[in-house]
């Protein structure tokens, strides 16, 4: 199984970043949407090859880092009732509510699981009838359709123990506010690959009209991302703002037809508050009236849980791509994967943790420099 | 490892419950109490498991002939999940991890005990089983298993069975192996490819099953290196790289010893499969536990001669050079990535979460 080699060969690396570097004539500061974007960037040092000036702000893109904290409290709260399994990607116990995470209240005896599908927790509602099994169903566009999927199927295989925890988030509303933003410095978007292979290309074209930005649909590995990049300046340079595919080989623009008839029928847009953002319209995912029955916070009473953020952390900031992670005063601080205060340095998609884990190196020379 | 098919092999898989304990099937709360069950479970199980690596003597203590040399003495417990994954178990994990601890002070192992706890009602079979699997790895080692305990807890209390070994070796006068030894201008070695048992335990683990033909590298190192020493070289630390992989020991050994590391990345044995694996599930090889391989830093002049020592030994034949001790950002371990950046390879934080996405 070879997929990767491929895509992160070093010599067409050498050739795009000859042909960026031959392309730049000024400054420009682009957008990668997408955390895991972020992660590749930071993790291969793509952004230290990059011609001077130009600058990749770090996007909103990790749903981890986004989901909000009274989201966080509601899923503890669930977890930590005796009769339910809790289910969750693993990224996702880390992630600090207001006092504690999920890996505590699985020390505190919570049945707190780690799964790899949605599909898992539903075998394991169906192995445990007499459990309430309850899913964390976060993410963008990506993760949403296997979510849908396994509402669908509890309802229609009638498996009334298991329920969905939801807080799915949308990318073009996420762009649009932060082009609406009155101290925007984003000049040009990497759209996210896998949002796309999922809902297609038709939601950008009026986004990159109406606020005169390219958007390059761009995938995950180091050719990928500076075949995204390279497009993008090629557009800035020429005063051109339009929709391009740079990742067909996994988006074809009509995106997936199906998955997107099983998010009709399951899902429907709700308004989302983005940890460290706020509330942004038409945002998010919920489940629709026909499928409330699984809705765990519904199941559970939980709506009432509200909370606020910390005041040391500053991921809206960093989240919006108004300051880089290390200018947090609390960055490596009182703020570290140890010990995060925000979830933008709890996920490995995270833009903090990934300055974290992999700058270091810069922010200790540039620190004994100055 | 797994079984070469020799006419002498232990049948592992085919393990039948000795006559005494056929009226028990799984452990029951009586045979950690000390009394005839107990004995029954020595006698009929772990003993002729353990075939001729155990010492019969069954004295509450064992009594171990003088030595000359340094001892070393180490100890390490086991709870791995499953105790069963493609190319080994939590029986010569046991062994062969305590072995390979004494073997990084340069010790030659001679003696270890085995315990066990026991979740009540495990299966007879896999205790049968995990004990050949002890047995075969001390005689392939060339351990005795001296002493040893079987207790057993309340259903629900353990997880199946839990082994912790510990052992004693003796090391060879001249030889001087520690952390703090690393010096600016070393050559940092792999004795072969990297992140292999971590995801043949990860391809079985529940709700994860995934098809690789990799198996654990499982192996005692302390052959390879007493071959390693007997080239004269000033071999200054050696790591077993097991929980938090090659990252973590390299990051333990540029604190203790004060120093930085440069890593390149493409000359990281990191084999395609163990890449696939990891890029499908968000992991960095680096970070990924090994049991059968160790990282050596030794000083400039000797790399060539220890490198082909290491490739003549059956355990280190992919043995290579990965970077370089140095000076600048010390105590930090900093990889050159295949595109020209940099990333600094830091310690994992605990244990490695699946991403999302």
């Amino acid at each position: 199984m070879k997929y990767l080699d491929e895509f992160s060969d070093p010599d067409l690396a050498r050739r795009l970043l000859d042909q960026i570097h031959a392309v730049t004539t000024r400054p420009w500061a682009m957008m990668e949407v997408c955390g895991g974007q972020t992660h590749s960037i930071i993790r291969h040092g793509i952004d230290q090859l990059l011609p001077e000036g130009v600058e990749m702000i770090h996007g909103p893109g990790c749903p981890v880092c986004v989901t909000p904290l009274e989201t966080i409290d509601r899923a503890l709260a669930i977890a930590r009732r005796p009769e339910v399994i809790f289910c969750s990607f693993g990224d996702m116990l880390r992630v600090p509510g207001s006092h504690d995470d999920l890996f505590t209240v699985k020390s505190e005896g919570g049945d707190v699981r780690v799964v790899y599908s949605p599909l898992d927790a539903l075998q394991i509602a169906r192995d445990n009838p007499d459990k309430q099994v309850v899913f964390f169903g976060i993410g963008f566009e990506t993760t949403a359709p296997a979510n849908a999927m396994t509402v669908h199927q509890a309802r229609q295989q009638g498996i009334p123990n298991f329920s969905l925890l939801v807080s799915h988030v949308l990318v073009p509303p996420a762009i649009a506010a932060i082009m609406e933003s009155p101290t925007c410095r984003v000049q040009a978007f990497l759209a996210a690959g896998h949002v796309c292979s999922v809902m297609g290309t038709s939601e950008y074209p009026p986004l990159a009209e109406k606020y005169a930005v390219p958007i390059v649909v761009t995938g995950f590995e180091p050719l990928d991302i500076l075949e995204g990049i390279r497009r993008t300046l090629v557009q800035l340079e020429a005063g051109r703002h339009e929709l391009e595919n740079a990742y067909p080989r996994a988006v074809p623009a009509e995106g997936n037809p199906a998955a997107m008839a099983m998010l009709r029928d399951v899902f429907e847009v709700t308004d989302r508050t983005w940890r460290g953002i706020g509330m942004i319209p038409g945002s998010g995912w919920r489940l629709s009236d026909r499928y409330a029955d699984y809705d765990a916070e519904l199941r559970f009473e939980v709506t009432d849980i509200q909370t606020d953020e910390s005041p040391l952390c500053r991921s809206g900031e960093v989240l919006q791509g108004l300051i880089k992670p290390h200018e947090c005063p609390a960055f490596g601080k009182e703020c570290t994967p140890r010990n995060p205060l925000g979830a933008t340095m709890v996920s490995s998609e995270g833009a903090c943790a990934a300055y974290y884990t992999y700058r270091r190196l810069d922010l200790v020379s540039a620190g004994s420099a100055s | 490892m797994s079984p070469d098919g020799g006419s002498n092999d232990l049948d592992f898989e085919g393990w039948t419950c000795p006559a005494p304990l056929r009226n028990t099937p799984t452990v029951v709360m009586g045979h950690g109490g000390g009394g005839a069950m107990s004995g029954e479970l020595v006698e009929s199980l772990f003993l002729p498991a353990y075939g001729g690596a155990a010492r019969a003597d069954l004295a509450d203590a064992a009594v171990l002939p003088p030595v000359s040399g340094r001892l070393a003495f180490s100890t390490d417990s086991y709870v791995v999940k499953p105790m069963f994954f493609p190319g080994g178990s939590i029986g010569d994990l046991a062994v062969n991890g305590t072995v390979n601890d004494l073997a990084m002070v340069g010790a030659q192992p001679l003696y270890l005990s085995t315990a066990y706890i026991l979740a009540e009602g495990t299966p007879m079979s896999d205790i049968g089983r995990v004990a050949m699997a002890v047995g075969k790895a001390a005689e392939q080692a060339g351990v005795q298993l001296v002493t040893g305990d079987t207790k057993v807890v309340d259903h629900g209390s353990g997880d199946g069975i839990y082994v912790n070994t510990a052992g004693v070796g003796v090391i060879p006068d001249g030889v001087e192996i520690g952390p703090e030894r690393a010096r600016p201008g070393d050559a940092v070695l792999v004795s072969g490819a990297i992140g292999v048992h971590g995801v043949a335990v990860m391809s079985c683990r529940e709700g994860l099953e995934f098809t690789t033909p990799v198996e654990s590298d499982s192996a005692p190192l302390h052959g390879l290196v007493a071959d390693m020493l007997a080239t004269g070289a000033d071999v200054r630390v050696l790591r077993d790289p097991t929980r938090g992989g090659v990252s973590a020991s390299l990051n333990e050994i540029a604190r203790a010893s004060g120093v930085g590391m440069d890593l390149v990345e493409r000359d990281l044995p990191v084999p395609e499969e163990v890449r696939d694996a990891c890029g499908l599930l968000g992991l960095d090889p680096l970070q990924v536990a090994n049991e059968g391989k160790l990282v050596a830093i030794v000083p400039a002049a000797d790399v060539d001669a220890v490198l082909e020592a290491m490739r003549a030994h059956r355990f280190g034949s992919g043995a290579c050079r990965i970077g370089t001790v140095v000076e600048d950002h010390p105590r930090m371990v900093v990889a050159r990535t295949g595109l020209g950046g940099t990333r600094v390879i830091d310690l994992p934080l605990g244990e490695q979460l699946p991403r999302i996405c």
